[in-house]
């Protein structure tokens, strides 16, 4: 049995503020593949509270895009939905490839995306590439509805900003920040399947018919505290032309930005791969492979 | 905290009450006797307790009890014939002798069924992709990805010979 107080199955928002009121230590669950693994552990503020279940509310399903070109991916959609719907795959190819590398087919089928950046774990897949393509998320809360840029989520690890009551909906994306832009994105973990992410890194790029670079978003898991992007990388890159040497200054501009440190691999083993895995998806991008 | 639910096990209507706090696992197994879905991990790992939900994969360990309302669910004792004869995948891995301890042969059979009718004629590499999310720790992979080709071969997910069992193909 999970160590759980009760489960609540909200149907609508307003369900889940009704919930929260009354206890503020109620815990939302979507997939479970995190809260639940969670609460096997005891993990403090997973176990001994009550669950809210959102799986059934309307506003959080389904991927659209929207008139203005905006591309709408609701919170509850699992990593399998997002891998094959035709919206990503066309548009937002660095995303569809990101979530196909997630656990196994049963944690692509369970897991959301919302869950995944809400769990705000450092290695979370889907947090690099939605951090390079400028991913906003509309969050309601019983106070009403407001926009969060994803780069202002995360403040530690499985920290985040939200509060108690603050539902994370859909998660949006502006036509500017996908059309014309290319990308890939590496994980490096120790087996293929079924693992979490040692180190990742996710580049978004957009150049011109001479190769001059418009446009570079570099993001990274597991290389910091949170996942991040590489600004002053992406500023070195502006306007220049790719070449060998220019990937590998992107990359040493990299380290400007992350803060690896010696754990189960050594600082000095990630910051090399710090420098190396941009220029190699940038690389790997611009030739179509992904 | 009881509550009931009502779902279809195996092709067949059922409810029953259950505690909130318990897994699917928990109910297939106890009020179910469905003993043929294993538990490994118990944190969504190893896939031994994968059942075939609404015609995906999902581990049963990690899934609370109470969502299974109004779901279509699929054990591994609802694969084969009602007189006992093995469908198509087991029948394969039996030929293919990719059984060894068997731990983890339900859920592995279970992903090879959904696969194959995603995906009747899959490559080695989109089986070991499909079966990713079921560890076997006797490491008999080869002969498994085998037995998927084989079943492959042999036509796939046949339906004929199975009592009415709910195999979607995801949408």
């Amino acid at each position: 049995m999970y160590d759980i107080t009760g489960y609540h199955e909200a149907h609508s928002l307003a369900d889940v503020f009704a919930v929260i009121r009354t206890d503020p230590h109620a815990r939302i669950v979507a997939g479970g593949t995190d809260v639940l693994v969670k609460n096997r552990a005891e993990a403090a503020t997973y176990a001994e509270v009550a669950l809210i279940g959102i799986r059934e509310i309307p506003e959080l399903q389904g991927i659209r895009l929207e008139v203005d070109g905006t591309i709408s991916i609701g919170a509850l959609c699992s990593f399998d939905e997002i891998e094959h719907d035709p919206i990503i795959r066309q548009h937002m190819g660095l995303l569809a490839q990101a979530v196909s590398l997630v656990g196994g087919p049963q944690t692509r089928h369970m897991g959301t995306i919302g869950g995944n950046i809400c769990n705000a774990g450092p290695g979370a897949d889907s947090s690099p590439s939605l951090l390079a393509y400028n991913a906003v998320l509309e969050i309601q809360s019983p106070t009403g509805t407001r926009h969060l840029p994803i780069r202002d989520l995360f403040t530690g690890p499985s920290q985040t900003v939200l509060k108690p009551g603050d539902v994370v909906v859909r998660i949006n994306v502006a036509q500017a920040d996908y059309q014309g832009y290319v990308g890939y994105y590496t994980k490096f973990a120790r087996r293929n399947a079924l693992d979490i992410a040692n180190q990742s890194c996710a580049a978004l790029i957009k150049v011109n018919d001479q190769q001059e670079i418009q446009d570079l978003r570099i993001a990274f898991g597991a290389s910091a505290p949170t996942p991040v992007r590489a600004p002053h990388a992406e500023a070195y890159a502006q306007g220049k032309t790719i070449s060998a040497d220019v990937l590998k200054a992107i990359g040493t501009a990299c380290l400007k930005d992350t803060k690896t440190h010696s754990g189960r691999n050594s600082k000095a083993f990630r910051d090399h791969l710090v420098t190396v895995l941009p220029g190699r998806n940038i690389m790997t991008a611009l030739k179509g492979d992904e | 905290m009881k509550q009931t639910i009502a779902f279809t096990l195996n092709g067949e209507a059922v409810s029953c009450d259950v505690d909130v706090r318990q897994s699917l696992i928990e109910v297939l197994r106890d009020e179910f006797e469905m003993t043929g879905v294993k538990e490994g991990c118990s944190v969504g790992e190893c896939g031994a307790c994968t059942v075939i939900i609404d015609g995906q994969t999902m581990e049963s360990c990690l899934y609370m009890a109470v969502w299974a309302n109004g779901k279509n669910i699929t054990t591994i004792e609802g694969v084969a014939a009602e007189d006992g004869h093995l469908d198509n995948v087991q029948q394969a891995f039996v030929d293919a002798g990719a059984v060894q301890c068997g731990y983890c042969t339900p859920g592995m059979v279970l992903s090879s069924e959904q696969l194959l009718a995603d995906n009747p004629n899959p490559t080695r590499d989109e089986i070991r992709r499909g079966l990713s999310g079921n560890m076997c720790r006797c490491t008999g992979y080869q002969k498994i990805v085998d037995a998927v080709e084989l079943a492959a071969k042999n036509g796939g997910v046949k339906t004929d010979n199975r009592n009415k069992i709910p195999f979607h193909v995801a949408n």
